[in-house]
């Protein structure tokens, strides 16, 4: 099958394209860039992306699919299907399923699952350490084999530097990108949303954003000792920007990702204790916020990542101290996204770069991130003008916990291409057409 | 009465006006007099329906608010829940669902968890008073408080107020530093560094200090209060020893020398004697004690008649004494 995306914006920094041009796709991979109004090739069909933003498929590197285990509140299927939707062609899943990814064989049931769904191109990543306890190695090199694209104890983070040490270690030996969610839990324990003043009026217990600084120094520090690659997940806090913009001074391979909400929202948001505003890291304050802008503007943060974390409603209806953390986010991530371009913190040709562009290079994922001749078929066409709000109801997750149900976006993913298949087709943009048509409107 | 409470539920302080407390206050006030009477009851709420719903052990405030109810002719039904929502298999909501689906006019919640009354309030149609709330606030005491001391000091502004203790974990505290500063008091924090921790000076845009030694938040106090220990609610040691704590944060009879010529004493109970209070103190002349827990029904006859749907004619003229010359008075200071 053969797909022309023809008159649209292409941005690939990779290749350092920044231009009207074509793109020419064919049997899963790029057939390469053509100049704008030459000939449609024999056979190929055309998708009209005038006005449109063609960048190479955007890559979460951090997705939490509840499947196996909670299929209640994500299968990998409606994972894969909200992500598209959202304009994610890859999405890396998290091990902190049940049972826990931290065999090969979970690892190839993940695999298998997705390749069933046929949407979005779904990575596994696998536990540091058996039953993400803290304890033991997981079985990496297996892991590997099978098809893992990092390691990570997600939500569980080592809290033994030593044993963290061995798995940096270890895990540097295959080449593992080891991403970890920064939270020391002797600071953290019991805590439900970041500590300060509104943690204070509210009075709920608080998780100080030193409990997120130290544990991020700490993996800077063994990244100088081990050599690893060291990605750090999801930072919230001014402490922990800070840790990895000294560490890129110092020329560690360390990285980072920042999630849509915490830059969006701010630990206020929790005064009527909505439970769609709990996660983990928590939302916090706004000069933590400023940091992570900062971040955003001068490159100390490398990529967008989801944290979508899907949770069933009758969850999310307990309690505010009973309630599970995390907020879906797989749909919602891009319009956020724009946000950040359309207020001149970064530019296009850096959102993709966030969402592509770094994300493969972190994970390594080869032949992604770029629309390079022969690179993996992965297109996510953006609108930036698209004008559009939320509605949790359209959602294709399983589950509804998100804070910006009704949230007015401008901005947004509306075609998702993966494997050379137009997997997700905003309805509102029936672009698709014959090339007597693109011919007749081609300039 | 100028100002009206028109607020659905009472869920906290921090959301109130100046005007809104005050007017909570008058009201409670023309009801403590009902409490004197031979017979004490007025058919203010005949025919309605509070029901006490307890997630968290009390005997004080639910007996409280159980004769504030009948006092009023309303039916008082109390439930108690002794374990949290999870580990008994119905959730807070459907609790509370089956509650409503018996139509009472106003549900009072206590529960160890902050934010519950909130969600209730969110969820549901009856009005919901917080009868606490882990540790976010306690509306109904921070105004048996103000009611108490406007009845010894005569005015709530101006005065300054000494707060002593666990104030990190106490709703208490919290409800009492937004009343007070709302009403023009200055409040003085203070106790162990790990339970009055500094960025407290934020939780209020004016009118409150944290001091780290009790010695200097009493000095030229108008009112102490002192805070329970609540063991409960620490799931880590947040001082080295009951005997430390006496010793260093525990309200002695010297402490008062420096406080105001005429400072009272306050405590929401129940008390641990001779830790955070010397028994000289609970039992002095200072304390008022007992005087709190008398006006407390006041109060939550004053909320309850306000959210439940009493109405003016069923209190008025000989129901009711009118107000007391000393509520214009007062009136008068506040300005």
């Amino acid at each position: 099958m053969k797909i022309l995306i023809a008159n649209g914006y292409l941005v690939d920094p990779a290749q350092g394209v920044n231009a009207g041009k074509d793109l020419l796709i064919e049997d899963g991979r790029v057939v390469g860039l053509l100049e704008r109004g030459r000939e449609v090739p024999a056979g190929a069909e055309v998708f009209d992306a005038t006005g449109l933003i063609v960048a190479p498929g955007f890559i979460d590197l951090h997705t939490h699919l509840r499947e196996p285990g909670q299929e209640y509140k994500e299968t990998i299927a409606s994972g894969a299907s909200a992500a598209v939707a959202g304009g994610w062609a890859t999405i890396c899943a998290m091990p902190n399923t049940d049972p826990v990814n931290d065999s090969p064989a979970v690892t190839r049931f993940i695999i298998e699952q997705a390749e069933r769904a046929q949407l979005a191109n779904v990575f596994p990543i696998g536990a540091l350490t058996k039953g993400s306890e803290g304890k033991e190695l997981a079985e990496m090199g297996e892991m590997k084999n099978a098809g893992i694209v990092a390691v990570s104890d997600d939500g569980r983070p080592v809290p033994n530097a030593g044993i963290m040490r061995r798995a940096m270690e270890y895990a540097h030996g295959f080449g593992l990108t080891v991403v970890d969610h920064c939270q020391d839990a002797s600071l953290s324990l019991g805590g439900v949303m970041h500590e300060g003043r509104w943690s204070l009026i509210l009075g709920l217990k608080g998780m100080p954003a030193a409990a997120e600084d130290v544990h991020a120094i700490r993996d800077c520090v063994l990244a100088k000792l081990t050599g690893a690659a060291v990605h750090i997940a999801h930072v919230s806090s001014r402490g922990s920007v800070d840790a990895v913009r000294r560490a890129k001074e110092m020329g560690l391979p360390v990285t980072c990702e920042v999630a849509p909400h915490h830059w969006t929202l701010i630990d206020e948001a929790l005064a009527d204790y909505d439970t769609n505003t709990k996660m983990s890291p928590p939302l916090r304050s706004r000069d933590h916020v400023e940091a992570l802008l900062e971040g955003l503007r001068d490159g100390t943060i490398d990529a967008i990542a989801t944290d979508h974390a899907p949770h069933h409603a009758d969850e999310k209806a307990l309690e505010f101290d009973q309630a599970p953390f995390g907020i879906t986010g797989l749909e919602t991530a891009v319009g956020l996204a724009f946000d950040l371009v359309h207020q001149g913190i970064i530019d296009l040709e850096r959102l993709v770069r966030l969402c592509s562009t770094n994300p493969a290079r972190i994970f390594g994922l080869k032949d992604r991130g770029t629309l390079t001749e022969n690179a993996h078929a992965d297109v996510t066409i953006l609108d930036p003008a698209c004008e559009w709000v939320f509605d949790v109801a359209t959602s294709k997750s399983k589950s509804r916990n998100t804070p910006f149900h009704g949230r007015s976006m401008k901005g947004a993913a509306v075609a998702t291409i993966v494997g050379g298949r137009l997997v997700y087709l905003n309805p509102d943009y029936s672009r698709v057409t014959d090339a007597k048509h693109r011919q007749a409107s081609a300039k | 009465m100028d100002r009206v409470f028109s607020r659905k539920h009472l869920l906290g302080i921090r959301e109130l006006e100046a005007g809104e407390i005050t007017h909570l206050l008058d009201t409670a006030e023309t009801f403590r007099e009902i409490s004197r009477r031979d017979i004490k009851k007025v058919p203010a709420l005949r025919g309605r329906t509070v029901i006490n719903l307890f997630f968290e052990p009390s005997t004080r405030t639910r007996t409280s608010f159980e004769i504030a109810a009948k006092r009023l002719s309303a039916d008082a039904v109390n439930v108690s829940v002794s374990t949290s929502s999870v580990s008994k298999g119905e959730t807070l909501l459907d609790t509370a669902r089956n509650l409503e689906a018996m139509s009472p006019d106003c549900i009072v919640v206590r529960h160890s968890m902050a934010g519950a009354p909130q969600q209730l309030a969110r969820m549901g149609n009856a009005p919901i008073v917080n009868a606490g709330d882990g540790s976010h606030e306690h509306p109904t005491q921070a105004l048996l408080d103000a009611l108490t001391i406007r009845e010894h000091k005569g005015r709530i502004e101006g005065l300054k107020v000494a707060i002593i203790g666990d104030v990190l974990h106490s709703r208490v505290a919290r409800s009492n530093i937004h009343l007070l500063t709302k009403l023009g008091a200055t409040v003085s924090i203070a106790g162990p560094g790990t339970m009055v921790p500094a960025e407290f000076g934020e939780l209020v845009e004016t009118g409150l200090r944290v001091e780290k030694r009790i010695e200097d938040a009493i000095e030229g106090a108008d009112v102490v209060m002192v805070l329970r220990i609540q063991r409960e609610r620490q799931d880590n040691a947040f001082f080295p020893s009951m005997r430390e704590y006496a010793v260093h944060y525990g309200l002695r009879p010297q402490h008062l020398k420096n406080a105001a010529p005429d400072a009272i004493v306050m405590h929401p109970g129940p008390i641990n004697r001779g830790i955070e209070i010397a028994s000289e103190i609970a039992d002095g002349s200072s304390s008022l004690i007992l005087d709190q827990v008398t006006n407390g029904v006041a109060v939550r006859m004053a909320v309850l008649y306000l959210l439940a749907g009493g109405s003016h004619s069923d209190v008025d003229a000989d129901k009711l004494e009118p107000r007391k010359n000393k509520a214009g008075k007062r009136k008068e200071n506040r300005g």
